[in-house]
């Protein structure tokens, strides 16, 4: 069905023309609103007098703090280094002093306060040092190093810290640059704004990405909605350092994954990241903001942000970290009387501010003044019908009317075989459905369950095998007791019958003998059998059936005395080892002389041990993260 | 708080429904001139009917009514049953038919996008078991009719008045032309004199082709609004008519041509509304498919070698039966999946 799609679409195009592309399934045409606040130019929003930076403004780990309060600090001064892999360093936007170091409320969906900088600004606007580097002259892992102090992160809205995107890879060379200037959510123009008016900085930057990458090619992919923007790159790039292709306006065409196919025809494996099949994905600001890095030292403190919705004129600004909402609002000529709430990110997968004091974060794209009438609350949720809209419109090709009910069910198992964890939380389906039922909202709700009780499940499984390797060791313990009695036992009773033995001289041939002479005999051959095996001694006895001199009719009654001697034989070999060990001085800890069952549970131990440090480890990431 | 997307786009389910309703709107007039008003009588009662059941069932079950009688499922259901019902059928008829569709099919089994049976016809087939003279006793078209009833006699027929003195049931009633062909068949006629009957007219029975014709007239419009896919009504036109074709082809003395079957019974309310009930069919593309194929291939074997005078109902509740697993074994492919 694609295929044909994709030949439709070719045929439409025009075949051999270099800019086609090959649609994805679904996908929605919402209304677009970006004319409202493009028709004005970027403007530099002033230097508010106090800035809150939330350490928590990318994926990953939270940076390390560097600065105390009451330090004075220079404009792009490193306030929080990156600390861990995946995380990123964060800078003053502007000279100042730091006032407090703590909790704030933080644009963040789940509303809650988190640890900021507060700085309060003097209004000199002083710069640090800066450092430009001539890429071109450095070397490649040196730039992606000191790209780690830039604190530059994916500005489209995931966040991820750029370094990590650029460091080199061996095994899967990257051949392929990606450009995301799709913007495909509704309402926001930061992206086709700074296309318009900083075309040249965004090549700049392509140029440096591509070179950091190794990549052959450059792609940008923008919407057929932003012919100015479009026309821009174009010019921007007529040294062929990047092709533009424009892909059609449909949401949502800027998923990453969408993109890479729309561009290349090519579906990134569900379990595989694109870097896996040699293409990386760079937004239109992100690649601007490492130009400016190199070329001017200056690190990320301010990026584009678009105000729109219910206010008086929408348009871009470009806003330090940290600046308050309520100041950029005003900015944009303040919020209408009847503005019930503010949304950061698009109307499709953006999210509600706790307040108006929330500060810019790197990742606020855009910010809508909503009111009643613009988002009206959905009507109440009629039952599915079945109707499939939402299957229709699902970008991955999912069947969200099965993944509804699996989710209203708590059948989280069936999610999860329907792919659940391919859902994008694009929103398609829920702006389709006829029945208002909040589909995403399900999803979200089925993913974190599933999550918690897979968290769950690995802590539980752990504390049984904790608890499983205890019971074995108490109960080989006990064995170990049991036979060190016998054993005792055993050497006791071995010197009495010796006396025994000494004293009778004729043993009874003749079965038709009394039960006494009969046990007697049992118990001079159960002495015999073990005497032979510790003259045998240890490890090199193995085949105690071999040594087995005892007459059939004794067997049954034999049979204890014969597990005791084979017990005693085994500490006997224990003990030797024991011994050998203690005589090459080696450690207690030493392993390789204990039998291969202990070793084992030894190394089973170790795994536990080991398991547990990574999941202690893996809570704390997930926290950590966005 | 994260309950994005804000916007939506879509229409609601009474607006669905709605346009459905408007869709067999030309079907019901071309009904109503070739059999008379008495088919406007039976939606009438199966309307209300269904209306006051399911207001009923939902104050049994404490649900809000208001909202859920405003979907006009229930009209749906309501409409195509009195449309599958003979034109005169007795007003108890309608009554019990809509009473099992709406009570046992529907809102016991949970109400709205719960059922998993197709409501009408799960109403279509009690009564067919139930009652089977009166259900396949169909007017004549009034074109036809030894002596015609004017729309008052039919009203007081279907409240079971006495009929005029002059007339009998058998003058004003006829097998339909499905019902004649299997019936002659069975005396060792062939098709083609069989066709020859009155009641035959260029393709199927005589009037059923206008009735037809608005059946398609409504359904084109349902596609063309986006309500239906269209992947139902092809497969199951096809499949009914690749059926007929073959047998036809085998000994077209035996079995009649394909359009016979396309132009006679419930076929195109079948294809594009009863078929397209979202609730009780598949939801993947090729089950809707595997789906409306099935119904047409039963719908043919039914008709050819049951003893049915229509297979539409049984075959869609067979089918309905195996929907969930249509649905699970057509799964398609997910984004960077393998199948």
């Amino acid at each position: 069905m694609n295929a044909l799609l994709n030949l439709a679409s070719r045929l439409l195009l025009g075949l051999g023309r270099d800019n086609d592309v090959y649609a994805f399934n679904g996908g929605v045409h919402p209304p677009e609103h970006k004319a409202e606040s493009n028709t004005r130019p970027i403007t530099k929003l002033s230097t508010p007098k106090t800035l809150v930076l939330p350490l928590r403004q990318h994926v990953g780990y939270l940076p390390k703090v560097l600065v105390k309060v009451g330090d004075r600090v220079l404009k792009g001064q490193l306030l929080a280094e990156a600390e861990g892999t995946v995380s990123a360093a964060i800078h003053a936007p502007t000279s100042g002093t730091v006032t407090a170091i703590d909790e704030q409320v933080i644009p963040h969906p789940s509303g809650l306060p988190d640890t900021c900088i507060t700085l309060s600004c003097d209004g000199l606007d002083e710069w640090g040092p800066l450092q430009p580097i001539n890429w071109r002259l450095s070397d490649k892992k040196n730039l992606v190093d000191s790209l780690r102090l830039s604190g530059i992160v994916g500005l489209g809205g995931a966040t991820f810290p750029s370094h990590i995107k650029l460091r080199s890879n061996s095994q899967s060379p990257i051949h392929t640059l990606i450009i995301n200037a799709a913007e495909c959510e509704p309402y926001i123009t930061c992206d086709d704004m700074l296309m318009r008016e900083r075309a040249d900085e965004i090549v700049a930057g392509i140029e440096i990405v591509k070179h950091l990458l190794g990549a052959e090619t450059c792609l940008i992919g923008i919407e057929d909605n932003k012919t100015a923007a479009g026309e821009a790159m174009k010019v921007a790039c007529q040294q062929g350092q990047a092709l533009v292709k424009v892909v059609p306006t449909l949401y949502p065409s800027g998923d990453a994954r969408r993109l890479i196919h729309l561009l290349l025809d090519l579906e990134i494996p569900s379990d595989k990241r694109s870097t896996d099949l040699g293409v990386q994905v760079f937004n239109v600001a992100t690649v601007l903001a490492i130009h400016r890095y190199f070329a001017f030292g200056e690190p990320s403190i301010s990026r584009i942000v678009t105000v729109t919705g219910n206010v008086a004129s929408p348009q871009n600004f470009e806003v330090l970290f940290g600046t308050p909402l309520s100041d950029l609002i005003a900015a944009a000529g303040g919020a209408q009387a009847n503005t019930s709430h503010f949304i950061m990110g698009g109307p499709m997968m953006g999210f509600d501010l706790p307040s108006s004091q929330v500060p810019i974060t790197k990742a606020a794209n855009c910010i809508i003044a909503a009111k009643p009438d613009l988002f009206p609350a959905a009507p109440p949720a009629m039952p599915c019908i079945r109707c499939s809209r939402c299957a229709d419109a699902c970008p991955v090709n999912l069947q969200p009317q099965e993944l509804y009910w699996f989710a209203k069910s708590d059948n989280f198992e069936k999610a999860r075989d329907y792919k659940l964890f391919d859902c994008i939380e694009c929103g398609c389906c829920s702006y389709v459905c006829p029945s208002t039922i909040p589909l995403v909202q399900y999803y979200r709700y089925a993913k974190s369950e599933i999550i918690a009780a897979d968290k769950a499940k690995e802590a539980a499984d752990l504390a049984r095998e904790r608890n499983d390797f205890r019971l074995a060791r108490i109960e080989r313990e006990k064995l170990e007791r049991a036979q060190k009695h016998a054993e005792r036992a055993a050497a006791n009773k071995t010197e009495a019958s010796a006396q025994a033995d000494a004293a009778e001289a004729t043993p009874s041939a003749t079965p038709s003998d009394s039960a006494v002479s009969d046990k007697q005999a049992a118990i001079a051959a159960a002495i015999a059998r073990a005497k032979a095996q510790k003259l045998a001694n240890g490890p090199t006895a193995t085949e105690p059936a071999a040594s087995k001199p005892a007459p059939s009719n004794a067997d049954a009654q034999v049979t204890p005395a014969d597990k005791q001697a084979l017990i005693a034989a085994a500490i006997e070999r224990a003990k030797a080892a024991k011994l050998a060990a203690a005589q090459a001085g080696l450690a207690p800890k030493n392993t390789e002389n204990v039998s291969p069952s202990v070793q084992a549970e030894i190394k089973q131990t170790d795994a536990i041990r080991e398991k547990a440090r990574k999941l202690t480890e893996s809570d704390t990431s997930e926290q950590d993260k966005g | 708080m994260n309950r994005s997307p804000y916007i939506s786009n879509a229409p609601t389910v009474s607006t669905i429904m709605f346009k459905v309703l408007l869709a067999l709107v030309p079907g019901i007039a071309a009904y109503t001139y070739v059999y008379g008003a008495g088919i406007v009588v039976s939606l009438v009662l199966a309307t209300s009917t269904a209306l006051i059941t399911e207001a009923a069932l939902l104050k049994l079950r404490q649900r809000p009514i208001q909202p859920y009688l405003m979907d006009l499922s229930a009209v749906v259901t309501a409409w195509l049953l009195a449309l599958s019902l003979p034109a005169l059928a007795p007003w108890w008829v309608v009554v019990v038919g809509t009473f099992f569709a709406i009570v046992i099919a529907k809102q016991l089994y949970g109400g709205l996008g719960y059922n998993p049976f197709n409501p009408a016809m799960v109403g279509y087939a009690v009564l067919l078991i139930s009652f089977p003279l009166i259900m396949t006793k169909w007017p004549a078209p009034l074109a036809l009719a030894t002596q015609p009833l004017s729309w008052s006699e039919q009203l007081s027929f279907i409240f079971q008045q006495p009929l005029p003195a002059s007339m009998t049931v058998d003058a004003i009633s006829s097998a339909t032309p499905l019902d004649y062909l299997k019936t002659q068949l069975m005396l060792n006629k062939d098709v083609a004199s069989i066709s020859q009957a009155p009641i035959f007219g260029h393709f199927g029975g005589q009037g059923q082709e206008l009735v037809t014709a608005a059946y398609l007239l409504g359904g084109l419009y349902l596609l063309q609004q986006r309500i239906i896919s269209w992947h139902l009504p092809t497969a199951f036109l096809l499949a009914l008519s690749g059926m007929a074709g073959a047998f036809y082809l085998m000994d077209p003395s035996h079995y009649a041509n394909p359009a016979f079957h396309i132009v006679s019974g419930a076929s195109l309310l079948c294809a594009f509304f009863i078929i397209t009930d979202p609730v009780s069919g598949p939801t993947t593309p090729k089950g809707k498919l595997v789906f409306a194929a099935g119904v047409g291939v039963l719908t043919y074997l039914i008709r050819v070698y049951g003893g049915y005078p229509d297979g539409v109902a049984f075959s869609v509740l067979i089918m309905n039966m195996c929907v969930p697993l249509i649905d699970a074994l057509t799964q398609p492919r997910v984004f960077g999946h393998e199948k």
